[in-house]
């Protein structure tokens, strides 16, 4: 049996044994409303993180407006399902399949604005892009405030919810899933001869506007999932909530994982969404925490946790394996010179 | 006569953002790092000049010295940000230093939110005199005081980098990093000198700001130092004239914005103004043109 059917019976297995878990814990009541909130904004943050990890880890291109993209996706998905329920449904449930379908016209809608910006602002390169990602996040930001029918200044408020587990979790490992496997596919790896030099992988006969330009849209298409999600789950939407602080949590997320890593993203997004949690007490120090981590993560290891590092059920027991075996290897190395010196 | 005075307000906001992009400018001209946490040296200068008010009062001093105070801690507190953030990065990929920049920002916000409280705090009065009146048109002292003050300084600053030794170290450094160590210049000290002169004009800054709209809150510096950051990439970053320039252009737009199409969509503007400025003259207005070499 090959490396990759092994993996992908490994991962349905893994898959499986998490619903199975979540469906324990849910039915065994381990999970406290709030904790069930935690979770859902957990797999916001995840898919977030893993997004923008596409253009900021994987493309290398820093954005800082990936925020704004969240609130399109959270605006247009609220809307539609809003007008659905007040037209065509007598109870309170947004329906799965609308939900569905609002969440991937809200990607669409991000994804469509993401072109928008992508074009003109992919041009240019490292500061400038993340100024112009910026201006523009601040743009959609004042529109939206500015505009009557999302609510302006006071938010959009009555938005149905919708906070089922099951569903929220599967959307997260699809969109996981999809990543992964675009990250590993001929498309990831032309966008990753972008990032390790732009001018070579262009001589190569490398598209690198199209592939810059697609990442970016696939970013802003998951952001705007991702928005989708907040926007049932919070019931309300404020314009003020996308603005740039929020931009910057995702990329401390991505930058502390390790650009360039899913893995990385992803573990660093649930431990900065589920540690805040746990060190209640500690709310007013959150974001001096963050802040005083980024920097002297940037100082000491740039790389971030996972450096480009990525987990896979297959792989990684035999790496850590391997590291294991080198380090002993090195430990008898270093004894035999200390040794030799002796003599 | 209305369109008058709008660009006069336009000209005191844009030598305030002006006194800012300088200091942006000439950060990213020496070092090649936008640094973010300049906006937050602004907030910074008016908590420390409106904690010196209370000191200056009970000593019985005239309370425009806090403008001194505010100065020298500004420009001490830029020395140490490079100091401690920068310098251990100065030759490691953009996106860290950027992302260094981002967290020492974070930083200051909340470390002085957490030393302040969160709830705004409001200014004293620095100006009492009369507006001055001229046919129909009121200039308010503080919008004349900022305009002359800031042109002064800007004069002062353009004299003492090209003629100074020192401001052309720093016109060496910001040309060839190399080429002005092996000219035995002391590139620490005149990054230093930089980052310094760079907060003490954010600290002056911060004081005309707070002349016109008396609040002093923790996230005051965000979007006034984004806006400067526009008006300094307006003007061409790493061209000092230019932030000079860039800074006025942009304080008239957004008050003429807000007084003739939307209070609430000058913002909006602000940003498309950088954004058009970018994708048609990367540049900027005064910025010299670089060729991309293999």
């Amino acid at each position: 049996m090959n490396d990759t059917k092994k993996a992908y019976i490994l991962n349905t297995i893994s898959v499986i044994l998490l619903f199975i878990l979540l469906h324990l814990m849910l039915t065994g009541g381990m999970f406290t409303r709030r904790w069930q909130s935690v979770v859902i904004l957990l797999c916001i943050n995840v898919i977030l993180a893993v997004s923008l990890n596409l253009t900021t880890g994987v493309l290398g291109q820093i954005a800082l407006g990936h925020a704004g993209f969240m609130s399109i996706g959270a605006y247009t998905a609220a809307l539609i399902t809003k007008k659905y329920m007040a037209d065509f449904s007598a109870t309170d449930q947004v329906p799965l399949g609308i939900y569905v379908i609002a969440l991937i016209i809200g990607g669409l809608i991000a994804a469509f604005v993401g072109l928008i910006v992508g074009l003109p602002a992919l041009r240019l390169r490292g500061d400038y892009l993340a100024i112009v990602t910026l201006g523009f996040a601040e743009i959609i930001r004042v529109i939206i405030e500015y505009l009557d029918f999302t609510g302006g200044a006071q938010g959009l408020r009555g938005i149905n919810k919708m906070t089922n587990l099951y569903v929220i979790v599967a959307i997260t490992l699809v969109v996981i899933f999809l990543m992964f496997t675009l990250g590993r596919s001929r498309q990831g790896r032309a966008i990753i001869s972008i990032r390790e030099d732009e001018i070579a992988a262009e001589s190569s006969g490398i598209n690198t506007i199209y592939y810059k330009t697609l990442a970016f849209v696939v970013s802003a298409f998951f952001a705007g999932i991702a928005g989708g999600i907040y926007a049932h789950s919070m019931g309300i939407l404020t314009a003020k909530t996308f603005g740039f602080m929020k931009s910057v949590e995702i990329l401390i997320f991505v930058v502390l994982g390790g650009s360039g890593s899913f893995t990385g993203s992803i573990v660093a997004a649930i431990l900065l969404t589920v540690l805040p949690e746990v060190l209640r007490e500690f709310a007013d120090y959150r974001m001096l925490v963050y802040s005083i981590l980024l920097v002297v993560m940037m100082i000491f290891k740039p790389s971030g946790i996972f450096g480009r590092y990525e987990f896979s059920l297959v792989n990684t027991p035999k790496d850590i394996k391997r590291y294991f075996a080198k380090r002993t290897q090195k430990k008898k190395g270093a004894v035999q010179d200390d040794n030799n010196t002796e003599s | 006569m209305e369109f008058i005075q709008q660009v006069i307000n336009g000209l005191q906001l844009g030598s305030i953002y002006a006194l800012v992009a300088l200091g942006y400018t000439m950060v990213y001209g020496i070092i090649k790092l936008i640094n973010f946490a300049h906006g937050e040296i602004i907030m910074v200068g008016a908590y420390i000049a409106l904690t010196s008010v209370s000191f200056l009062v009970q000593m019985g001093l005239p309370i425009w010295l806090c403008v001194f105070v505010a100065v020298v801690f500004c420009a001490i507190l830029g020395i140490l940000t490079e100091r401690i953030a920068y310098r251990p990065l100065r030759n490691s990929p953009r996106l860290t230093s950027l992302i260094t920049a981002i967290g020492i920002s974070f930083l200051l916000q909340n470390a002085f939110m957490l030393i302040y409280s969160p709830t705004p705090k409001p200014f004293p009065k620095m100006v009492t005199a009369a507006p001055i009146t001229v046919g129909s048109l009121q200039i308010s002292m503080s919008a004349l005081l900022t305009i002359v003050i800031s042109i002064v300084i800007m004069l002062v600053l353009q004299i003492f980098i090209q003629k100074n030794r020192l401001g052309k170290a720093m016109r060496a450094v910001s040309e060839d990093y190399g080429a002005a160590q092996l000219m035995g210049i002391n590139i620490n000290h005149t990054i230093s000198l930089t980052f310094a002169i760079g907060s003490g004009l954010a600290a002056v800054a911060a004081i005309f700001y707070c002349m016109s709209y008396p609040l002093v809150e923790y996230t005051m510096g965000t979007m006034l130092g984004l806006k400067a950051f526009v008006a300094a990439v307006l003007g061409g970053i790493g061209v000092i004239p230019g932030a000079m320039i860039g800074g006025l252009v942009l304080g008239i737009v957004e008050s003429l914005t807000k007084a003739y199409i939307s209070t609430q969509l000058a913002d909006a503007v602000t940003f498309g103004v950088l954004i058009v400025v970018l994708i048609f003259r990367p540049a900027g207005i005064m910025g010299k043109n670089t060729k991309e070499k293999v």
